[in-house]
C-alpha cells in the first residue's frame, strides 16, 4: 500500500470538496471530511473497482448510506475517471448530474440513491445476499453515519446482516460524534457503542478513520472473518483537515464564507 | 349474478410458484405474513429464494432493491397498510427514485380486511402510491385476472404496486381473456352512464348495471384494473358516448381511482363524475358484507348513486 499516494488523493479530494461546497453555496463539508480518508482507501487501494469494471456484477461495491457526504463520493468517482472531473464544480447546480445527494439515475458509479437516512444498510444487505446467491465473491462496503443510527431501520437491517451471516459485508460507522442539532451524545447516545454491535453478533473492529495504516490493518483483519458480518467503528473527526472546521457542527451543512474558504484552502494546501 | 368465489392471494401465491419454476431470478420477500399473503407457497418450493424479513417492512423493501441491483426480480408482500403507508419513504427514495425493479404486491387492501378493524384496513394505498413518479398500479378484480397478469408483471421492467383483497371475490372472467398492464377491460360503454370500477367493486358494478338497465338507463361498466398509468384511450371512448361517469372503488374517494379519472375528465371534456367509495373516514371491525353496506359500497349504493347521477344528466 502506498500511503503517500493515498494521502495525496485525500488532500486533493478535500480541496475539491471545499471548492465544490463553496461554489455551490451549500453542501456538507464536515461529514465529507470525516469520511473521505476511508473512501479514498477503499476506492484507491482496497476495492476491485475501476472504469473498466464498474458496471460488472463482479465489482466490489461502496454504498454511501450517509448520502449527504456526496461531495466526497463524487471526488472519488471523478479521480476513477467515471465522473468527468470537470463536472465537479457543477455540484448542486441546475442541470447537473451531481445532485445534492447521490442519484443512481443521474450519476455513473453511484450504486443507489441515498440521502433519506437509514436505508443504505438494507440496500447493502440485499446486494450482499444477492451476491451470495449468485456465488460471486465480491465485497460490499457500506458507510453509515453516527447520527444516521438514530433511524430505526438501521437496527432492523443490522439484524438482517446477522441473520444471513453476510461475511461479504463491511459496515463502516463514521463515528464523528456530531449531527445537525449537536453532539450525538446529547441527542441519542449510542454508548456502549462497540458492545452494542458486538452483542448483535458482529465481528467488531475499532480504528482511526484518518490513519491509512490502521485502516488497512482493520480491513485486512476483516477479510479473515467467516460466517458473520463485520462492523467497523471508525473514529473520525468532523471537518477533519481544517482547524476551525474540526468538531464544529456549524460546518455540517453550511458553506464557508469567502474568508473562511480562503483560510481553509490555505490550510489544506499547506498539508 | 355471480356465484363462484375464489382467493386472489392464493392465486398470487400459486403463480409465484409457477414463475419460480420457470425463472431462477425471481426472489420473494415477506414480513412475517407469508401465511396470509400466500407467499408461503413459494417459500415451501424455493426456500433458498425466499426471505422472511420479519416484522420490518422498511428493511424488506430496501433489501429487495439491493437484490434487484444484482439482477434478481424481487416480489415483496405484506398487508397493504404495511407495504405502502408504513414504507412510503422507502418506496419513494430507495425503489422509485433510483428505479429498481421491485414488485410490491399487497394483500388485505381496503375495508374488506373485516374484523381486524381500521388499523389494518388500508384505504389510502392507491393515493399514496399514485403520487410517486413513475409508479404503476394494478388493482385486479378477480383471480383469473391475477393469474393472467402475473407473468406480465414478472417481465414488466419497472417498479409496480398491486393491491389484492383478503376475502374471496367473485369470479368474473373466463380463462381465455387477455389482460395487459396499462389496459382496462370494457364490458360496455353506456349511452347514459358508464361505471368505471376497480378491484372487487367490479362484480358489484356489473350487478348494479343489470338492475339499472331494468329501469331503462343505458349503463356501461369498465374494469379499470390498471389505475396508473391511466387508460385514457378508454376514458376518451367513454366521454364520446356517456353523459356521466360513476367511479367505484374500495378506497378513500380522495386520491384514488376517482381522483385519477376526475383529473383527466376535467381537463378533457367535463361530464358529471361521482363516486361510490369511502368517505373521508376510517373503517371499523365487522363482517365484509356488513362493512360494505354500512360504508355504502354495496350494490344497492351503486344503484342509488347511479340513479342520482342519471337524474343530473
Amino acid at each position: 500500500m502506498n500511503v503517500q499516494k493515498l494521502k495525496e488523493i485525500s488532500k486533493k479530494a478535500r480541496i475539491d470538496i471545499l471548492k465544490m461546497v463553496y461554489n455551490a453555496s451549500s453542501g456538507h463539508i464536515g461529514g465529507a471530511f470525516s469520511a473521505i480518508d476511508i473512501m479514498v482507501y477503499l476506492y484507491f487501494h482496497k476495492m476491485n473497482y475501476s472504469l473498466e469494471n464498474y458496471q460488472d456484477n463482479t465489482r466490489d461495491r461502496f454504498i454511501l448510506s450517509k448520502g449527504h457526504a456526496s461531495a466526497a463520493l463524487y471526488t472519488c468517482l471523478a479521480y476513477k475517471g467515471i465522473v468527468p472531473e470537470n463536472d465537479l464544480l457543477s455540484f448542486r447546480k441546475i442541470n447537473s448530474s451531481l445532485q445534492g445527494h447521490p442519484s443512481r439515475k443521474l450519476t455513473k458509479g453511484v450504486e443507489t440513491s441515498t440521502g433519506s437516512l437509514g436505508q443504505g444498510l438494507s440496500f447493502a444487505n440485499g446486494v450482499a445476499i444477492g451476491l451470495k446467491l449468485k456465488k460471486i465473491n465480491s465485497r460490499v462496503y457500506v458507510m453509515i453515519g453516527d447520527g444516521e443510527i438514530n433511524e430505526g431501520q438501521i437496527w432492523e437491517a443490522l439484524m438482517t446482516s446477522i441473520r444471513y451471516k453476510l461475511d461479504n459485508l463491511r459496515i463502516i460507522l463514521d463515528y464523528n460524534h456530531l449531527q445537525i442539532d449537536g453532539f450525538i451524545e446529547d441527542i441519542k447516545d449510542p454508548k456502549p457503542t462497540k458492545e452494542k454491535f458486538e452483542s448483535f453478533g458482529f465481528e467488531t473492529f475499532v480504528m482511526d478513520g484518518h490513519n491509512f495504516q490502521e485502516i488497512d490493518e482493520t480491513f485486512t483483519k476483516a477479510d479473515q472473518v467467516k460466517n458473520k458480518p463485520v462492523f467497523i467503528i471508525a473514529n473520525t473527526i468532523k471537518g477533519k483537515g481544517v482547524s476551525f472546521m474540526e468538531n464544529n457542527v456549524d460546518f455540517h451543512g453550511n458553506p464557508p464564507t469567502k474568508e473562511q474558504y480562503e483560510k481553509a484552502l490555505a490550510e489544506l494546501l499547506n498539508v | 349474478m355471480f356465484e363462484k368465489k375464489s382467493s386472489m392471494r392464493t392465486t398470487y401465491g400459486k403463480e409465484l410458484v409457477n414463475l419460480g419454476k420457470k425463472y431462477d431470478d425471481i426472489v420473494v420477500l415477506d414480513a412475517d405474513l407469508a401465511k396470509s399473503t400466500k407467499t408461503e407457497l413459494f417459500k415451501k418450493e424455493f426456500p433458498d429464494r425466499f426471505f422472511d424479513m420479519g416484522i420490518s417492512e422498511a428493511d424488506m423493501v430496501v433489501t429487495a432493491a439491493g437484490l434487484a441491483s444484482v439482477g434478481f426480480k424481487p416480489f415483496c408482500s405484506s398487508f397493504a397498510i404495511f407495504l405502502t403507508g408504513r414504507v412510503y419513504d422507502q418506496i419513494r427514495n430507495s425503489i422509485a427514485y433510483p428505479h429498481w425493479n421491485v414488485k410490491l404486491v399487497a394483500s388485505h387492501a381496503g375495508i374488506s380486511v373485516g374484523e381486524d378493524g381500521a388499523s389494518h384496513q388500508m384505504v389510502e394505498d392507491v393515493s399514496l402510491t399514485r403520487v410517486i413518479p413513475g409508479m404503476t398500479i394494478i388493482s385486479p378484480s378477480d383471480s383469473t385476472m391475477v393469474k393472467n397478469l402475473m407473468e406480465k408483471i414478472y417481465h414488466y421492467d419497472s417498479y409496480l404496486y398491486m393491491r389484492l383483497s383478503r376475502n374471496d371475490v367473485f369470479d368474473i372472467y373466463p380463462e381465455n381473456i387477455n389482460f395487459e398492464i396499462g389496459d382496462s377491460y370494457i364490458h360496455k360503454i353506456g349511452k347514459d352512464l358508464t361505471i368505471i370500477s376497480t378491484g372487487q367493486m367490479v362484480a358489484r358494478s356489473l350487478e348494479a348495471k343489470f338492475e339499472l338497465e331494468k329501469e331503462g338507463i343505458d349503463v356501461g361498466v369498465v374494469d379499470m384494473y390498471t389505475i396508473k398509468p391511466l387508460d385514457t384511450k378508454t376514458i376518451d371512448k367513454i366521454l364520446n358516448t356517456s353523459k356521466g361517469i360513476l367511479v367505484c372503488e374500495e378506497h378513500s374517494y380522495i386520491g384514488g381511482l376517482f381522483g385519477a379519472v376526475s383529473e383527466y375528465v376535467v381537463r378533457k371534456h367535463p361530464v358529471p363524475v361521482d363516486f361510490v367509495a369511502l368517505e373521508d373516514v376510517f373503517g371499523e371491525s365487522g363482517k365484509v358484507e356488513e362493512l360494505f353496506e354500512k360504508y355504502s359500497l354495496d350494490t344497492k349504493s351503486i344503484i342509488n348513486k347511479g340513479k342520482k347521477l342519471y337524474d343530473r344528466i
